[in-house]
């Protein structure tokens, strides 16, 4: 089939807006595909909504999230095609994308394809914390993004990193009862961080930005626990109440909603079913796409850029959206390398000082030693509920590796693609079998990436064949 | 100094029940896997255990495959989630039917009463929410499913309490015979046993001609998709005699469909990719035979890479250029219920230098003066 695009762009947050809004500048013939209904992605989702119709939300999330407005004006200006509502289920090595819209499923083919799939917040499991009431602190920001919706009970943060204490804080400004924060950080995070704070500090104003907020949380007077571990929660029906231990004692506290974080991680099942080549990021125990620094793929014509390809943050991401940009322009003939390098020059300079944070940020909130090991009883895959302990039972009679738990366990099978359990399982295997993890491997993921009905699929539309 | 009785080549599911019925009957075993063992056909098969249907030849052993499936758990101790639901193979027009008819008048003048004629009612009964254009069909009783992976392990474990030495991520490079011995060249060093069995699967073709038995074989990536789960609706496994189907209700819930729709094998990284063309049409014949089945959700597609010979049926027997070397590969996507039985056969012909059951039609060297090449884009 023939390519009906130069240029197909995944995912409508900061990388993917500012990579469309670049190369159809260039004349590319550019389509971003979004399953969101508007553009923005998680950072900034309903940015658009937000600041034309619920104006009083704008002070309640902050003055990051109003930086969204201007990447998402530039967009809607851009000659990009935008697809919203859209999701990709299957991308292929020959550059097909599977997408599905309200119109149901089809294949399109591009000449190129970045892919600004972003970040997903890093699996937490506990015991409980499949009950209702325990949710990850970045779904109740979308819901607060999205429709204004705020918890009415009192909330219990648990876990770590920035965006744990960013959304305590946007709670508070709005008057939300914040019981506490229990964070798993411990006092070594912050000697192993230390080394990194000049090029923390060099790198713009995360340092600063880090230290308001922590200022802002001690103005509401908001209980910070640190070094929390043997986190659970507890109730019958919901959770009514949180154990952890502090300080060498168990500790309980009632909790109406409990709001989970410990970081991001890149979202690459898109890279990984093609599959391209990932490596392990040990500081952060995580898998990203091997990439050179234009955010090309070892396949030839699939790029990434912004978190997918690796946290960098939404900052960083605007500048890595643009430098795919660039490269895809040069690698469909619109410009010279020499020029290419003039021109994202800028850029490049912008986005190594924006990296230059992250090895303070990876340091201070590593993900906790109860995260990657957690108990026998604690659900591992929520979708076909297999139990860390079935895991470890699987490993022991032969299931080498995380395809081999899969095929044996069923964990990972589920409609989220092991996107829920997928770490978790390979820092299982690796620990049972004395192994790092990045000789387990992960798992192979299948397509569908995203849900579709044998009606969609039966349906599809093949004149693009 | 040989490293064990028998060496064989392969960890799938045939090479682990080789394993397991040489090493129950005291023969040291070795087992050399490339991989991991059921890495390919024996972990992405969809776990039909299918007399329904069977080419002639297959039908002797597939009768007494079925009867070890039936007691398999207790052999090997393990759960292999092997349910006898049965298997049905629906006509949707008259020629069909008609050929459900001189199907099963076959099997009876073979001896076999096996597969019964099945009538509209009937197949409502046993098959319900069938789209009305279904007109009868096939049934076998005591046919099922059970789960691929598992049986396969289950065979290796088994095998492995029994002494069975099971080496994975050693990959053959070279077999040389040497007096009295094979000698087994791999990547993490060589290997000896006087006997060698080639279970390789997709890849046994390159272990024949290793041997001295180059045959016609080609890899082939059959496609399959599974749905969310659903409440238990549907009993036994169904097949079509007009279109390309395997449709059946895993022991979790969830719809496991394939049919034999191709996708794309990538011999060197031992990928697969899926063939979209392919996959749309196996969700219409679900949605054509199933219309409730158009708003359940697909929550996995799949290929895994099967070996295939010219005439759809598999090699199995001894080597015809070298003593002490048996064939057991290339089951053209359906080995999967005759994996108890074939390794038996393999156990049989080792130690007893014959087997009770007709294996004749098997043979490794069937297409030698043929000329018979593999068509590797032949459908079936």
């Amino acid at each position: 089939m023939s390519p009906q695009y130069d240029l197909a762009i995944v995912g409508g947050g900061p990388a993917g807006m500012a990579a469309a809004v670049r190369a159809a500048a260039f004349g590319l013939h550019t389509v971003l595909f979004d399953e969101q209904p508007a553009p923005g992605g998680q950072i900034y989702r309903a940015i658009e909504a937000v600041a034309g119709g619920r104006p009083q939300d704008l002070p309640i999330l902050g003055p990051e999230y109003r930086r969204g407005i201007a990447l998402v004006e530039a967009f809607r200006k851009c000659d990009a095609t935008y697809c919203p509502g859209t999701s990709v289920w299957q991308l292929t090595r020959e550059l097909e994308l599977g997408i599905v819209d309200a119109g149901g499923a089809r294949m399109v083919h591009a000449r190129h394809v970045l892919l600004a799939t972003g970040a997903l917040e890093r699996p937490v499991p506990f015991p409980g914390w499949t009950l209702p009431g325990v949710m990850t602190a970045g779904a109740a920001q979308g819901l607060l993004k999205a429709s204004g919706m705020l918890p009415d009970v009192p909330v219990v943060f648990y876990g770590g990193g920035p965006l744990l204490y960013q959304f305590a804080w946007q709670l508070a400004q709005a008057g939300v009862p914040v019981a506490a924060i229990l964070d798993t950080g411990r006092r070594a995070n912050y000697v192993a961080a230390a080394p990194y704070l000049p090029a923390a500090l060099a790198a713009g104003d995360y340092v600063a930005k880090g230290l308001r907020l922590l200022n802002g949380i001690r103005r509401h007077r908001i209980p910070i626990m640190r070094g929390v571990s043997d986190f659970q929660a507890l109730g019958n029906d919901r959770v009514r109440e949180v154990a952890y231990r502090q300080g060498g004692t168990t500790h309980h506290m009632a909790a109406g909603l409990v709001l989970v974080h410990a970081g991001v991680v890149a979202n690459c099942q898109l890279t990984q079913s093609v599959p391209c080549r990932h490596e392990w990021y040990g500081p952060q125990r995580a898998w990203r796409p091997v990439t050179d620094p234009w955010g090309n793929t070892d396949l030839a014509g699939i790029q990434v850029a912004g978190d997918c390809g690796g946290i960098g943050g939404a900052d960083a991401a605007v500048h890595a959206g643009r430098i795919a940009a660039f490269e895809a322009a040069r690698r469909l003939g619109r410009l010279s390398g020499d020029q290419r390098d003039t021109l994202a020059h800028p850029d490049r300079l912008a986005w190594r000082r924006h990296l230059l944070a992250r090895p303070f940020l990876d340091a201070l909130y590593p993900p906790s030693p109860g995260t990657l090991a957690p108990d026998d009883a604690t659900l591992i895959c929520r979708c076909e509920e297999v139990t860390a302990g079935a895991i470890r039972a699987a490993v022991r009679l032969g299931g080498t590796g995380p395809n081999q738990v899969k095929s044996y366990t069923r964990a990972g099978m589920g409609p989220c693609q092991g996107r829920e359990c997928g770490l978790t399982v390979t820092e299982i295997i690796a620990a049972e079998r004395g192994l790092a993890p990045e000789a387990v491997g992960t798992y192979r993921i299948r397509p569908p990436i995203k849900p579709l009905t044998v009606g969609q699929m039966a349906g599809l539309d093949d004149a693009t064949r | 100094m040989s490293d064990a009785d028998v060496i064989i080549v392969g960890g799938g599911l045939h090479g682990c029940s080789a394993a397991y019925n040489l090493a129950s009957r005291r023969v040291k075993v070795l087992v050399l896997e490339k991989h991991v063992v059921g890495r390919h056909a024996s972990s992405a098969s969809a776990g039909g255990v299918r007399r329904l249907g069977r080419h002639p030849a297959e039908i002797p052993l597939a009768m007494a495959s079925i009867e070890l499936w039936h007691r398999l758990n207790e052999l090997l101790g393990a759960d292999t989630e092997f349910h006898a639901s049965g298997q049905v193979r629906v006509a949707e027009t008259p020629d069909e039917l008609d050929a459900c008819e001189a199907r099963v008048a076959l099997t009876r003048s073979l001896g076999y009463d096996h597969e019964i004629l099945i009538d509209k009612g009937e197949l409502v009964r046993l098959v319900p929410g069938i789209a009305a254009t279904a007109q009868g069909g096939i049934y076998v009783r005591e046919d099922g499913h059970a789960f691929p992976y598992k049986t396969t392990l289950a065979f290796r474990n088994a095998a492995e309490r029994h002494g069975a030495i099971v080496r994975e991520g050693v990959a053959v490079l070279a077999i040389e015979r040497a007096t009295h011995t094979w000698r087994v060249l791999t990547d993490r060093g060589r290997f000896e046993a006087p006997v060698l069995v080639n279970a390789a699967g997709a890849w046994g073709g390159e272990v024949a001609a290793m041997i001295g038995d180059p045959v016609p074989t080609s890899p082939v990536a059959l496609m399959m998709m599974v749905t969310a789960r659903m409440s238990r609706w549907l009993g036994p496994t169904v097949g079509s005699m007009g279109r390309k189907l395997s449709f059946k209700q895993s022991e979790s819930g969830t719809m496991v469909i394939g049919g034999g729709y191709r996708g794309t094998v990538h011999p060197e990284s031992e990928l697969t990719s899926l063939d979209f063309a392919g996959l749309r049409a196996s969700a219409r014949t679900v949605s054509e035979l199933f219309p409730h089945m158009r708003h359940v959700d697909i929550v996995r597609c799949w290929a895994g890479i099967e070996g295939f010979t010219p005439d759809d049926i598999p090699y199995i027997g001894p080597s015809k250029a070298a003593p002490d070397a048996y064939h057991s590969f290339a089951f053209c996507g359906h080995g999967f219920q005759l994996g108890p039985v074939v390794g038996a056969i393999t156990a049989e012909l080792i130690l007893n230098g014959r087997s009770n059951l007709p294996i004749e039609a098997f043979r490794i060297d069937r297409f030698e003066g043929t000329g018979a090449a593999y068509r590797g884009d032949i459908s079936r």
